[in-house]
Parts: structure tokens; C-alpha cells; sequence
């Protein structure tokens, strides 16, 4: 039964190892799938490649799908899953400055590590930029703490939002990703780049 | 380059698809064992929180983001999972990038542009995403990838938040990349 950690099947420390092998696989699957490439992740944005779109959707649906068939057949108790709290306001802000910083730097944190692991220099100082930042929050924190927490919204789930179950849901969310990765590969045909 | 040489270097990289499903299944094993998804920010937050600590001992009585910290996470700060997942990481994509034979040390840009444009463009990049993923609790891996796979609504209203401010960007900063 499910998850480990929080129902004390494995130690702490068992915790934090599994946690370095997890990160392992982690920054394995991001590189070999081209993820340490800022050009390649940008492409979704200019739709030369739309390898981010395929890889991130797909992920979050094997990972929700896994969960709610876990929980079926008594595997994991969702209940003890983190859900990620709504602060509606942060939500939207801190989204839109990592979207700002997105299309100017070409990585995200998880990524950058990544290209900087196997020697992307562009990727190295998006690192170095990130500690800046977190940083300038920390010593900014006064500033921002109003807005973050404003609108506290619990920790809700889409599809309780919605009113529908979570299957249901998952449903959407599996012809949603079918749609779009059919847009996604008209566009990569449609504005192709030169490899280089 | 030529075109064989170009089918021959992106067939290198997983299918995309293959390379989702076993996101999803890192992702998976994460909830599992620790009944929490991945994360990056995180990592570095735990870095920054545990440097203010060393420099100054009071900072967790007298700084506001230290007391917030300390009041979500307990022990030390670099006892933390994720960082201990950001050091995988970095052996997962240094073992991926040696047997694809991508280790190379260079400044990745589009021949149109300058080494020095795309490092300022990487640097303020970086900054930004840095304070975005501290305001949204979190970046694209710990708030919109995990949160989306467990249907968290912050999780889904980041995801758009970033893709579609980038979207809407990306005309701004198109030669940069194309």
C-alpha cells in the first residue's frame, strides 16, 4: 500500500535515497528525450518542434492514470497524495513571470540542471539566474507576501471544480492531449527548422 | 548540415511519446514512494535557505521568508528529497547525454544570433523563472507537471500561465530562436 513514505513503509533515509535514484530516471528521460536542448524546447513556442507538448502531456496523463488506477485496485491511498494548494493570484503571476523567463532563457529549472549536466553553457548561467531570482525573492519576500496568499482556494481538485468525477476527467484529458498532439504535428510539418 | 545527418542526430532522442510515458512513470514511482511528485525549484530554494543560514544564524527569527520556510519544511534545508532528486538529476542527464555522446561544452544559440546575446537572454531568463517558481510555489515540474497529474486546479492554472504568457511572448523574441 501506497504511498511509502507517508505511511512509514520506508525509513527517511530509505526516502531520500529512493528520492536521488528517482532523479536519476528523472534527468535521464528529460535529456535522452532532448530536453537539455533550449532550442529544442523553445520550438514549441514557433512550432518547429513540439517535443515539449508531447513529452509534458503525456507524462502528466501516464502519471494520473497510473494514480487513479493505483487507487482502483487499492495500491495507493489518494488521500495521502500531495495536492498541490491553489493561491489563485501567485498561481497566475508566478506562471506568467516563468512564462516571461521561458521564452527569454529557453529552459526551465528541471531542464536547465539538465543541459548544464552535459556541458550547455547557456544552460549553467539559466542556473546561475535562477539562484539570483530565488534570492531576490527571499530578500524581497516582505513585498510579494500579500499577493501570496491572496485567494486561498484550498487544495481543489480540476474535476471537483468541475463538478465531474476524476475519471471523467482523466477522460477529457486523454482527447484533449490526442487533439493537441495532432495540431502538434501538423505544425512541425508545417513550419519545419534546419537542424544544426 | 546535411539531412542525413540531421535524421541520424534526432533519432537519437526518444520518441516523444515513449519518452512521456516514461516521465509519467518517474513521476509515478515519485507519488509512490514519497506521495509527492518531482520538483526543481525546490532544490534550489533549499540551497538559498540553508547559504542565509550559514551567513546569518538569526535569519529564521528575523527574515520573513526564513520563518516561512522553516515554518513548511522541517530539519535541515538540504535534508530535503528534492534536493536530493535535483543531484540525480544531474548524474541521470550527465549518464544519458555520455552514452548519446551529447557531452560537449558549448553555448547552444541560433547562427543568428551572438553567444553573448543568448548568455544575457539565459541569465535574465533564469532570473525570472527563478522568482516566478518561489511567487507560484513551484515551476513547471513541482507546480504544473506533478500538480496536473494529480488534477490539482493551481496545477493546471500555472501550466497555462506559463505556456500561454510564453506563447504570447514568443513573437517578441523570435529571433532569438528562428
Amino acid at each position: 500500500m501506497g504511498p511509502l513514505a507517508p505511511y512509514e513503509i520506508i525509513s527517511e533515509n530509505t526516502n531520500f535515497l529512493l528520492a536521488f535514484f528517482i532523479g536519476i530516471a528523472f534527468g535521464w528521460v528529460l535529456e535522452s528525450s532532448g530536453f537539455s536542448s533550449s532550442r529544442k524546447l523553445a520550438g514549441i513556442f514557433y512550432g518547429y518542434d513540439a517535443v515539449v507538448l508531447k513529452v509534458f502531456f503525456t507524462g502528466a496523463i501516464t502519471c494520473m492514470l497510473g494514480l487513479l488506477f493505483m487507487s482502483l485496485f487499492g495500491w495507493v491511498d489518494l488521500d495521502l497524495i500531495y495536492v498541490n494548494p491553489t493561491y489563485l493570484t501567485s498561481a497566475i503571476v508566478g506562471g506568467v513571470i516563468m512564462g516571461a523567463g521561458f521564452i527569454m532563457g529557453g529552459f526551465c529549472p528541471g531542464t536547465s540542471f539538465c543541459g548544464a549536466a552535459i556541458g550547455k553553457i547557456d544552460a549553467m548561467v539559466f542556473v546561475v539566474g535562477l539562484f539570483i531570482g530565488v534570492y531576490g525573492f527571499a530578500f524581497t519576500y516582505g513585498f510579494w507576501e500579500k499577493m501570496y496568499f491572496a485567494k486561498y482556494l484550498g487544495e481543489p481538485k480540476v474535476s471537483e471544480t468541475l463538478g465531474i468525477s476524476d475519471g471523467l476527467f482523466g477522460l477529457f484529458m486523454v482527447v484533449a492531449a490526442i487533439g493537441m498532439f495532432a495540431v502538434a504535428e501538423w505544425a512541425e510539418k508545417k513550419f519545419p527548422r534546419e537542424e544544426y | 548540415m546535411s539531412n542525413n545527418t540531421s535524421t541520424e542526430r534526432s533519432r537519437k532522442y526518444l520518441n516523444p511519446y515513449l519518452g512521456g510515458v516514461l516521465l509519467g512513470l518517474v513521476l509515478l514511482a515519485a507519488n509512490f514512494v514519497s506521495g509527492r511528485g518531482l520538483g526543481a525549484s525546490g532544490a534550489v530554494k533549499s540551497v538559498v535557505a540553508t547559504t542565509i543560514e550559514v551567513v546569518d544564524k538569526d535569519a529564521t527569527e528575523t527574515m520573513p521568508f526564513m520563518k516561512e520556510y522553516a515554518g513548511s519544511h522541517s530539519g535541515s534545508p538540504m535534508k530535503s528529497w528534492l534536493v536530493f532528486e535535483m543531484l540525480g538529476v544531474l548524474v541521470g542527464g550527465f549518464l544519458s547525454g555520455a552514452v548519446a555522446g551529447r557531452l560537449k561544452l558549448k553555448v547552444e544559440h541560433s547562427p543568428k544570433i551572438t553567444s553573448r546575446r543568448r548568455l544575457i537572454f539565459a541569465l535574465a531568463g533564469g532570473i525570472l523563472f527563478g522568482l516566478g517558481s518561489q511567487i507560484g510555489r513551484g515551476c513547471t515540474s513541482g507546480s504544473a507537471l506533478s500538480g496536473m497529474a494529480v488534477l490539482s486546479l493551481g496545477g493546471f492554472i500555472t501550466m497555462m500561465a506559463i505556456f500561454g504568457t510564453a506563447f504570447a511572448l514568443a513573437y517578441f523574441f523570435r529571433r532569438n530562436w528562428i
